[in-house]
């Protein structure tokens, strides 16, 4: 594959090697916070990733996502709490579990379309919220403190800021390399046709079902890895993980991104985590201000800054008009 | 008989409307068998029976031998029945290369393949390029599907249905919303075509049917009232009542 010098590839390019470099101004400009506040972003940003492959390949309108960040994260904390710190169990555990319940959820709700996907997902990720909030033993309403980050060999030591971030980092670029090879597999046209006609698809010949199934299971599994790290990063896990706000906060990172363009999420993750932190340190009432922002990226910017960025600077040749 | 397909007293109904009622017809391989009929007679309701989209309510269909009365659409293609669209039904915003080869793809065994890039396999891509190039359209191979003419997603269409390699091929109006030279060179592809497939053909054009078709199966209010080779159709009297009369009425001819 060769990459060609557009402004958009320029800024991707830019904007990961920004991420990389971003634990050095953080050392340097005395500023930990700002790392802190990067390790979330890079977390969910790999959650919007997850989405985005279900959102805005599958076109599967997924109201329910923060589910796996929550399942991901109690799985992370329900271990450490019984005393299995080491991640070697953690980890693979939240995501066994985080597959399972995708496997489940999109058996049922890959059966309906349009609005009752919708709103089948959502009911399930309630379902889920309502669930981990009941579990006195861990918390409930209140959630669970994670007195040990989990236990990897020596080097590795997630309770260090700058290690854990690359991790984070390592992880979310390592998520969206498999978003991009799997969406350009035959697996991933398949996804994309049956977005675009479903019907057409099983006319030629595709059973579309088990396809989409596999891919609500492969973002699922990922996106609860993204809950095992939310969990590492903030030390604690509560039911407000997987309330049906954070499956909209995922949703609009992905639209504000760019559906369907695979660095989109990230781009979106940044802009509104970086927004909402901005906005709030100037006016209390910044959702006033960020809603009208969305809207207006909804209405005039279809692509999201994706969109945007591919259509700044010389257009590639139309071979429309050849 | 030696019949490709066997479609034994197949009924639909939707609600109180009787869509088809008690068909029998048998295409032999090798035929073009034209399927025609007044709107409302149950043409498309028909392909949709064949293809699998609609489930018949009684009545059996056997394709080459085997029952395929209940198997879903995707096992159907499998067998090699392939079936092209009346109103054009093509994945927009994917490349025309892209929608032929996933046609090809289909018809490659399971999907499940994550990694490698399916637009790089020669597998895929030379058959459905060969299927563009029998269909005229290999010079738009990189367009975006949404930017072609209509006659050419006409032609798209025809291509998807072939890059399968399918035993047999029902097409839904194919010379629908088509210009004159448009559809004479739909009419000179599809008598090419009929030498290698067997074909199943839905249209309204009847210079075209009687053009092409080796049988001629006629519909009205979802009955066959006739079947036969093109002369005998031309010459029965309750087609010619029922159906090519009220067309001579009405100034098509």
């Amino acid at each position: 594959m060769t990459a060609k010098l557009t402004v958009r590839n320029v800024v991707v390019a830019a904007l990961l090697i920004a991420l990389a470099l971003l634990p050095v101004y953080a050392e340097f400009g005395g500023n930990r916070f700002v790392l802190t506040l990067f390790t979330r972003i890079v977390i969910l940003a790999m959650a919007a990733v997850s989405l985005n492959l279900i959102l805005g390949f599958g076109g599967m309108m997924s109201f329910g996502h923060a589910a796996y960040l929550g399942i991901g994260g109690y799985a992370v904390g329900i271990l450490a709490h019984e005393g299995v710190t080491s991640g070697f169990v953690q980890w693979p555990v939240a995501l066994a579990v985080s597959a399972l319940f995708a496997l489940v959820i999109g058996a049922l709700s890959l059966r309906t379309r349009g609005v009752y996907f919708i709103m089948i997902t959502l009911a399930f990720a309630q379902m889920a919220y309502y669930i981990v909030s009941g579990l006195a033993r861990y918390g409930g309403d209140d959630g669970l403190t994670i007195y040990k980050r989990s236990q990897f060999f020596e080097p590795l030591n997630l309770s260090s800021k700058v290690q854990f971030y690359y991790l984070c980092l390592a992880l979310l670029y390592g998520s969206v390399y498999v978003v991009y090879r799997l969406i350009n597999s035959r697996f991933g046209l398949v996804i994309q046709g049956a977005r675009s006609n479903d019907t057409r698809m099983r006319a030629i010949g595709f059973p579309t079902y088990r396809y989409k199934l596999a891919c609500f299971v492969i973002a699922g599994t990922m996106c609860g890895l993204s809950g095992a790290l939310l969990a590492n990063h903030t030390d604690f896990v509560s039911p407000a993980m997987m309330y049906w706000t954070r499956s909209g906060d995922l949703i609009i990172m992905v639209v504000l991104g760019g559906m369907g363009s695979v660095a989109g999420p990230v781009f979106g993750a940044v802009a509104l985590l970086v927004l909402e932190e901005v906005l709030s340190s100037i006016t209390e009432y910044w959702q006033i201000i960020l809603g009208p922002l969305l809207l207006l990226v909804v209405l005039f910017a279809r692509g999201g800054i994706d969109g945007l960025l591919r259509q700044a600077g010389p257009k590639p040749e139309q071979k429309v008009h050849q | 008989m030696s019949a490709l397909l066997q479609v034994e007293n197949l009924a639909k109904r939707f609600g109180g409307i009787i869509a088809t009622d008690d068909i029998v017809l048998n295409v032999a391989a090798g035929e073009l068998h034209a399927v025609i009929g007044p709107n409302g007679a149950g043409k498309t309701t028909l392909i949709a029976q064949l293809s699998g989209q609609l489930m018949a309510d009684s009545g059996r269909i056997h394709f080459e031998g085997h029952d395929i009365t209940r198997l879903p659409p995707y096992k159907r293609s499998a067998l090699g029945l392939a079936r092209s669209f009346q109103i054009t039904s093509l994945f927009l915003d994917f490349s025309v290369l892209d929608n032929v080869a996933l046609a090809v793809q289909a018809r490659a065994g399971h999907s499940f393949h994550f990694w490698r890039d399916a637009r790089t396999e020669t597998a895929l891509r030379e058959p459905a390029r060969a299927a563009l190039a029998r269909v005229g359209l290999d010079k738009r191979a990189d367009w975006p599907a949404s930017a072609l003419s209509h006659g050419e997603h006409r032609q798209l269409e025809l291509a998807m249905a072939l890059a399968g390699s399918p035993r047999m091929l029902l097409l839904d109006e194919p010379m629908a919303g088509l210009g004159p030279e448009e559809s004479a060179r739909m009419v000179d592809m599809l008598r090419a075509l009929k030498k290698e497939l067997t074909i199943l053909l839905v249209e309204h054009d009847m210079e075209a049917v009687f053009a092409l078709a080796d049988r001629i199966t006629v519909l009205v209010y979802g009955r066959v009232i006739a079947s036969g080779k093109p002369d005998e159709i031309r010459n029965n009297a309750a087609v010619r009542d029922a159906y090519l009369g009220e067309n001579e009425g009405a100034g098509h001819g």
